[in-house]
């Protein structure tokens, strides 16, 4: 039973970044492609061939397999509800940020690999944005396992209750940092705009620019899984604890539906910020976190 | 009885370095290093297997009885200091090579280096605090003789005295410390440390443990007492940076543990002021490795950070102490010193590959370098899984280390004192501040140094061809990977020590608990290498039988890119050192575009530590300032001299009357009043 959250997660992402489309298209009163028409371009990407750069090496070749799998074991500890993930054991949550680090770790090599400055920009940016979003997440997780007394995704997740006015400004405010922080590692819109079509302004889409063929349709893919990741992370803060099995699959999709559509509404709202104001934003998240810190200090009557 | 016999064996070995051809001289250094290094590893192995060594001798009227005792602690340094000893005279006999035209210096290099390994084994094993002393001494100048291995240039000469004389101030500290023991006690034996410092007011013991962790601070380098660190490691031929990186530093870590063991005084307060000093010194570091441009130097400044690193785990088990928490004294110190022995190796790793790679290209500046992973693969790939370990990632051993040290954090978050939740989620926050840098900071090394295209021609030779030079690389990979593979059979060694800081009934019912969570760990490690492994194996499969084609790399638009046009290590980080531009100085000279037609220009950036010009620059200026004001009575002329003989010699005789004289008058005075 406790794969049924990678089912769940791997299911969602066929149609994720579909929904966000979706979303964008209709707010600009469009009617937009069908949900699964980003799954067919990467079904049509692993069936071509592709071309490599004659400056690139074996590193070039290896890192998008590996961002994959990295994701994809990032999953396997992702709680469902009652149950744990796959791996479950105290402090999970370390190794899952570690190992989404190293598949982003190969990323950035593989973009210098290719010695295009432009690919070295995006490289730069990626390393310095995904550095300072890394505290925010740990900071939040502190601050459950001083709420919760525990230290793994399942047992934190299964111990939080909700009850006092303060505990639900702390969920609203976790809510909150989880989905930008969300947003600032799949490189969505305050952060970066993955529909520009200036290299200089890009981060994300200009360090796959020489990806070809099936390694670039398994980073598009990775993609979709990553937000879909993000999302049942969300969605388990927010599926209270004992709740039965179909009514937690039915919250669970429609909380995934649910944050798509937000980030459909917020990418065709907002401008993406000039690129030297994204570190202060990034770093307000910390800021954020380290309230949610306060608030849990509060709760627990620390200042009395 | 053995312990002689290999002592005899080095001192003939040293007389035999003199004698032998130059191409012996390796062996010989090898052999001695080697016999040296099992006879203490039997020692270090049997404390580890629970049978401590304590044998005592009489060594004349100054020494006093000498005790000579293998604990855990001491087994699990010595075992990791010979590892890293012999990895670094392996690569170092084959990085002399090229030397060989220098036979006295290399003589004098290898008599450093075992006289350096054995002060290093008596520092681990003497008890006795003059002996000590002493030895430390020995460490300290045979290690500054390796320093100087190239004194023909000047950088090399000015390092080298720097690092002489911030040893020397380390030295001092620890002498007050242990004559002000012993001027008490009568006793130069550790045991009497511990003795004294429970019977005086706490507030003096607080000021005795200072006074040893400031001596043995300056070894480890923490901030601020790192400032030699960064300029004693590029200096360094790189088996003796590898070595210093790994392992004497790593002897300022020992001394602080086994002061922590021996002065039982407020551990609250130790371990917090740890912990405070530890974050500054790991983000400190880190943020001043990522603006290096000398591979040397920025491998120099990740040691600083790992330091930081290592302290935070000191703290907490210290804390941990303090609390009378054994969760936290497990996790905490079982972190530390798995780190610091993982620390050995992926910085030992780090420091020989970048030598390869100066034998390669001969600069260390990473801006000029490019495109090195198609020349030197193997070396490429070994620093490539060193980057790795040493930003923690799974599924190598830098994150085993560093997950003990954040379960001990997270799992002792919680307490009643406000004051302590807020420390560990500053501590928290700055680990993982701590994780990311190191990740941009490697991220640059790796890709500037290895990927891409060469920035500047440089001429190549492929000293990789040499299989004996890339075997002690090798070993520490294999080490590596099986540290982060199989961590349960790690922590179970290091429970070892970590039982000397608690009693064992406290520990036993947590340790299982501990072994559970590697052993998960471990299993995560190998559901990722298969995953990998399983995926690359699908995408050889699918992309077998399409068409590939190799073209330039899309320059999207412009048509002719040259190989210079690539990003630099400078412009990688540029927006990461205008987010923290306060706390560097960055000395820039930039030349200026003149004319319609412009002549080429240069533009050079030197990064400077804030810290060192505040403590190290300004008070060496105010010093000269001072001293300078007695410049006058160094004239020059030979007249004054010989007047200062005179005066001086007139002084000599006279005081004596002098004294005489007013002992009369004061005799004198006494009868009158009388």
């Amino acid at each position: 039973m406790s794969s049924i959250g990678l089912i769940l997660i791997v299911t969602i992402s066929l149609f994720f970044s579909g929904i966000v489309i979706r979303t964008k298209s209709v707010l600009s009163g469009r009617k937009g492609p069908g949900i699964f028409q980003p799954l067919k371009d990467v079904w049509r990407l692993f069936r071509k061939g592709a071309v490599y750069s004659e400056t690139t090496s074996l590193i070039f070749r290896i890192a998008p397999s590996i961002y994959f799998s990295t994701v994809l074991m990032a999953i396997f500890f992702i709680p469902f509800g009652s149950y744990p993930g796959l791996l479950s054991f105290r402090g999970d949550f370390v190794f899952f940020a570690y190992v989404l680090a190293l598949g982003k770790f190969f990323m950035i090599i593989s973009a210098m690999d290719t010695g295009s400055s432009f690919e070295g920009m995006g490289a730069s940016r990626e390393a310095l944005y995904s550095m300072l979003a890394e505290p925010a997440f740990f900071i939040l997780m502190g601050s459950f396992a001083l709420l919760t007394g525990y230290t793994s995704f399942f047992e934190i997740f299964n111990n939080l209750h909700f009850g006092s006015h303060t505990s639900y400004a702390l969920g609203t405010l976790a809510t909150f940092v989880l989905v930008i922080v969300a947003m600032v590692e799949n490189s969505r819109m305050p952060v970066d705009d993955p529909r520009t079509h200036l290299e200089l302004t890009m981060i994300h889409e200009v360090m796959i620019l020489d990806n070809s063929g099936f390694d670039l349709g398994l980073i598009l893919y990775t993609t979709n899984l990553k937000f879909a990741m993000y999302g049942a992370l969300i969605a388990n803060f927010l599926i209270p604890s004992g709740m039965a099995l179909h009514y937690a699959i039915g919250v669970f999709i429609g909380i995934q539906i649910l944050f798509a559509v937000m980030v459909g509404i917020i990418e065709s709202f907002m401008a993406r910020f000039r690129m030297n104001h994204n570190p202060q934003y990034i770093f307000t998240l910390s800021a954020i976190s380290i309230l949610l810190f306060l608030g849990v200090l509060l709760m627990l009557g620390r200042f009395d | 009885m053995i312990t002689n016999l290999a002592i005899l064996i080095t001192l003939f070995a040293l007389v035999m370095l003199v004698v032998v051809r130059v191409q012996a001289k390796g062996t010989i250094a090898l052999s001695v290093v080697m016999i040296n290094a099992a006879v203490s590893s039997w020692m270090a192995i049997r404390a580890l297997l629970g049978e401590p060594i304590d044998v005592s001798f009489h060594a004349g009227l100054i020494f006093g009885e000498v005790p000579i005792r293998v604990d855990p602690l001491s087994g699990w340094f010595l075992l990791m200091m010979n590892l890293t000893t012999i990895t670094g005279i392996l690569y170092g006999i084959r990085y002399m090579i090229p030397y060989s035209h220098q036979p006295s210096n290399i003589t004098l290099h290898y008599a450093s280096y075992i006289l350096n390994h054995l002060a290093m084994i008596g520092i681990y094993t003497i008890e006795n605090s003059l002996a000590f002393l002493c030895v430390w001494e020995l460490m300290a100048i045979t290690s500054f003789m390796m320093v100087i291995f190239e004194h023909g240039k000047t950088e090399t000469i000015r390092a080298g005295i720097n690092y002489l004389i911030q040893s020397h101030i380390c030295i001092l500290f620890l002498t007050v410390g242990f004559i002000w023991v012993s001027s008490n006690t009568g006793s130069y034996d550790f045991k009497a440390i511990g003795a004294y410092s429970a019977g005086i007011i706490p507030g003096l013991s607080l000021l005795l443990f200072g006074c040893f962790f400031v001596g043995f601070a300056f070894k480890a380098g923490f901030v601020p007492f790192h400032t030699w660190l960064p300029y004693a490691h590029p200096a360094a031929p790189a088996h003796v940076s590898g070595v210093m990186s790994g392992v004497i530093i790593k002897l300022g870590i020992f001394g602080i543990l086994r002061m922590i063991l021996l002065i039982q005084e407020n551990h609250l307060l130790i371990g917090y002021t740890i912990l405070i000093l530890s974050l500054i010194t790991g983000v400190y570091g880190v943020m001043l490795a990522i603006i290096q441009h000398d591979l040397k130097k920025l491998l120099a400044y990740h040691s600083i950070e790992n330091i930081g690193i290592i302290g935070i785990g000191v703290g907490i088990g210290t804390i941990g102490l303090g609390l009378d928490n054994s969760y936290l004294i497990v996790a905490g110190f079982a972190g530390a010193l798995l780190h610091t022995f993982n620390h050995s190796l992926f910085k030992s790793l780090l420091f020989y590959a970048a030598g390869t790679v100066y034998q390669t290209v001969h600069t260390m500046n990473i801006e000029r370098l490019g495109g090195l992973i198609k020349k030197i693969p193997q070396t490429a790939a070994l620093f490539l899984l060193a980057s790795l370990a040493i930003c923690g990632l799974p599924p190598l051993n830098g994150f085993i280390s560093e997950f003990l040290i954040y379960s001990g954090l997270f799992g002792g978050i919680r307490s009643n004192l406000l004051t302590h939740s807020v420390i560990v989620i500053a501590a928290i926050f700055s680990l993982s501040v701590i994780g990311g840098l190191a990740m941009l900071c490697f991220a640059k090394a790796f890709s500037v140094v290895f990927l891409g295209r060469e920035r500047h021609p440089t001429r190549h030779q492929t000293p990789e061809r040499d299989a004996l030079r890339l075997f002690p690389k090798y070993i520490l990979a294999l080490l590596i990977v099986a540290i982060g593979v199989f961590p349960q059979l790690f922590v179970g060694v290091v429970a070892k020590p970590v039982a000397l800081f608690t009693e064992e009934n406290l520990l036993s019912p947590i340790l299982p608990g501990f072994i559970d969570v590697t052993r998960m760990i471990s299993l995560s490690a190998w559901a990722l290498i298969l995953l990998c492994l399983a995926v690359l194996g699908i995408r050889k499969l699918i992309t077998a039988s399409k068409p590939v084609s190799v073209a330039p790399t899309w320059g999207c638009g412009y048509p002719a890119p040259s190989h210079r046009l690539q990003y630099t290590a400078n412009s990688f980080v540029r927006s990461f050192r205008k987010l923290i531009h306060g706390l560097l100085i960055m000395n820039k000279k930039e030349g200026v575009i003149e004319d319609v037609f412009p002549r080429p220009i240069h533009s050079e950036t030197h990064p400077y530590d804030k810290l060192e010009s505040l403590l190290v620059d300004g008070p060496t200026r105010a010093i000269r300032a001072f001293m300078g004001r007695f410049r006058f009575v160094q004239n020059g002329s030979v007249q004054f001299y010989i007047s200062y003989g005179v005066v001086f010699i007139f002084i000599t005789i006279a005081v004596p009357f002098l004294v005489n004289a007013v002992v009369y008058v004061i005799g004198l005075i006494k009868q009158i009043s009388l």
